[in-house]
């Protein structure tokens, strides 16, 4: 409003003409404002409400413990869910302790130089990196690069790239408030740099960086673009990791495609934990008792059950890392884009555990942080 | 002085020095990281750009890797990205600052303190939801009233993108407003302007290279998204010159090509890598404004 605009007023008592209707468009703002306020807020509830109209129905035991199958009635989660743990429990080892490591050295070590600043202008830049891009980098480096093939760790570690900026952010900026004094007072009695970090600083700096860790474990369990890219599976009807007492068969020594042995003069020495069937190359069938043991040409067969030792050694890390997988944001994906208009009901079940997950795990962290802000005056 | 000796000392002991050299390689993962992000992408186009011409790429007006007579012009796909973030943008812009003048300048303290964290926790809602809301929800609503509207199109996968992406324009915005002084509230409100002719004319111009910065985040956000579009957009990529057409974007042609079996090494399999690295430096540079945009409007106050 320029000075010309503003009438000149005799009468200083009398109110400016005009003004009850810029008052009333004012207030009337208000209006318009919580409208534009509610579509925002209003788009959860119908998000919410259009997956349970198409897809509660489907939420039930069996459907987390089936797998997918053709037939979109019996289709499950199994493997899904499954996948999705033991990509984001890869995730979370690689990515929590770098990016807290990282946001501790660029508050409390980094000399002002330029490594420092190229440091910070790279996480500032991955921050805004497409999640697609990540998937591309996976696809170069990991999977053809590397070599990893397309398995669970290539698939946690992009994962953990991915939500790295995230928690050195976090990190970075809950150190950052833990004030001045807190440093000296523990310096001042002989605590080195590191023991006042480890000890004083990153204590009361924990709220903080848990929140940006669950922030960005959240993110990456609904991430599907960059696993599209390195292959996520979208069928798999089989799990990475085993029970005791389920089907087993492997073929002893090294075959080719077609199962027949690469070395047909190798023998090795088995022994069996549970009765197994063994079929021999060529075409003898033997039966082991559990715990028996027998020496065995190349590329025969054995048709048993695991044993305890079997399923255990299915779960550690090393032995699950290097499968294939499935996770719910790809098997949701998949349902998603069939035709069938059942496998989309199965498509807004996985949509409803998806969205209960993160938004639990998002509403976790608001809170946390809310509380954070609330009890802690410095 | 002895004491300097002890502080020398300590300074260098060894398990210090560790620590601080492991905490560097943590830190110095990042520059890795980008380094690695730009070698794949560049490695893989050039390879790209010995069969394809760069000037091919960026003015033929045809993207057809997979026919016989393969055209590679980058033109289509930009063409889709850019109608469906100009379709977001048109929603969320909009809604976004309306809400952010709103919440700043109008809502009592509690309700900013109740509605701010509702809105980031749409923020966290999984894009592969959001793609099933925008084919299974948006497009049926918008086939109501726009007969004729095919099943895959950019208007509904760029509405409910623009959807998505209204918490980061309506939060960063409403930073930029609140850091605005109080005092220059009070003297347009003592020369009797009304809240309204406040908000608009001092304050929002105020805060404009943080509302600007945070429009750009939002726009950077909507050009790199990917399940929308994937989901809802369609697959053909064509020069879109409607919302209500269907196209593919550079991200859904990305995704698309690794959804089907790719040969690595192939044409096919470098040409993601050009598409991705034409959509990282669009990105970059909107990323580059916004941050240059927010840090003016924090040196100002």
């Amino acid at each position: 409003m320029s000075v010309a605009d503003v009438p000149v007023r005799q009468d200083l008592t009398a109110r400016p003409p005009g003004l009850a209707a810029r008052h009333f468009k004012s207030h009337s703002f208000v209006i318009w404002g919580i409208l534009a306020t509610l579509i925002g807020l209003g788009t959860l509830v119908a998000l919410v409400s259009e997956l349970w109209v198409d897809g509660g129905h489907r939420i039930n035991w069996d459907f987390f413990w089936s797998f997918p199958s053709s037939n979109p009635e019996d289709a499950g989660i199994l493997s899904a869910w499954v996948g999705s743990l033991l990509v984001i429990l890869t995730t979370a080892f690689f990515a929590i302790p770098l990016g807290v490591l990282s946001g501790l050295y660029l508050e409390e070590y980094a000399p002002k130089n330029p490594i420092t600043s190229v440091i910070e202008i790279a996480v500032n830049n991955l921050a805004g990196v497409p999640s697609i891009i990540f998937g591309l980098l996976a696809l170069g480096l990991f999977v053809q690069g590397l070599a990893l093939g397309q398995s669970i760790l290539v698939a946690g570690l992009t994962l953990a790239l991915l939500i790295l900026p995230v928690i050195i952010v976090a990190t970075r900026e809950a150190v950052r408030s833990v004030p001045q004094e807190i440093r000296q007072a523990a310096l001042s009695v002989g605590a080195t740099k590191w023991q006042a970090t480890q000890h004083h600083v990153l204590p009361y700096a924990m709220p903080g960086v848990v929140t940006g860790i669950i922030i960005g474990i959240s993110r990456a369990i609904g991430e599907t673009a960059p696993l599209i890219l390195i292959g996520g599976l979208t069928f798999v009807a089989f799990l990475p990791i085993t029970q005791p007492n389920q089907p087993l068969s492997y073929t002893i020594g090294e075959v080719d495609q077609l199962g027949s042995p690469i070395d047909p003069d190798a023998m090795e020495r088995i022994t069996v934990s549970n009765p197994a069937t063994l079929s021999l190359p060529d075409g003898n069938v033997v039966e082991l008792a559990a715990g028996q043991s027998m020496e065995v040409p190349s590329g025969t067969y054995v048709d048993t059950m695991s044993s305890w030792s079997d399923a255990i050694a299915s779960w550690m890390p090393w032995s699950w890392s290097g499968q294939s997988f499935t996770v719910m944001p790809i098997q949701m994906f998949n349902w998603t884009s069939r035709p069938e208009a059942e496998f989309r009901e199965a498509a807004a079940a996985a949509g409803l555990v998806l969205l209960a997950i993160t938004l639990l795990l998002n509403g976790a962290a608001i809170w946390l942080r809310y509380r954070l802000r609330r009890s802690i005056k410095w | 002085m002895a004491a300097d000796r002890d502080f020398t000392r300590k300074r260098l002991r060894f398990g210090e020095r560790l620590v601080e050299g492991v905490l560097f390689l943590a830190a110095a993962a990042a520059i890795g990281i980008v380094a690695s992000i730009l070698y794949v992408l560049i490695s893989q186009s050039a390879a790209f750009f010995r069969e394809v011409p760069f000037l091919d790429f960026v003015t033929d007006t045809q993207w057809t890797p997979l026919f016989e007579d393969a055209h590679y012009g980058i033109a289509p796909l930009l063409s889709g990205t850019f109608m469906s973030t100009l379709v977001a943008l048109a929603v969320a812009v909009p809604l976004g600052l309306l809400s952010a003048i709103y919440l700043s300048e109008f809502a009592g303290h509690r309700t900013r303190e109740s509605i701010k964290p509702t809105l980031e926790l749409l923020a966290g809602v999984p894009t592969v939801v959001y793609g099933y809301f925008a084919l299974l929800f948006m497009t049926p609503l918008l086939q109501r009233f726009i007969p004729g509207l095919p099943g895959f199109n950019l208007l509904s996968a760029g509405i409910v993108m623009g959807l998505m992406i209204i918490p980061y324009i309506a939060s960063l915005s409403e930073d930029a407003l609140r850091a605005v002084p109080q005092s220059m509230r009070d003297g347009s409100l003592a020369m009797g302007a009304t809240r309204l002719e406040t908000a608009f004319r001092v304050v929002l111009p105020a805060a404009v290279s943080g509302v600007g910065g945070a429009i750009i985040l939002g726009m950077s956000r909507a050009v790199g998204e990917t399940m929308i579009v994937v989901v809802a957009g369609g697959q053909q990529p064509q020069i879109v010159t409607h919302p209500a057409q269907q196209g593919a974007t550079v991200t859904a042609f990305i995704a698309q090509v690794a959804l089907g079996d790719i040969q690595y090494g192939t044409l096919e399999y470098q040409s993601i890598f050009a598409a991705g690295l034409a959509l990282l430096v669009f990105v970059l540079i909107f990323n580059f404004i916004a941050f240059g945009l927010q840090r003016r409007f924090r040196e100002v106050y």
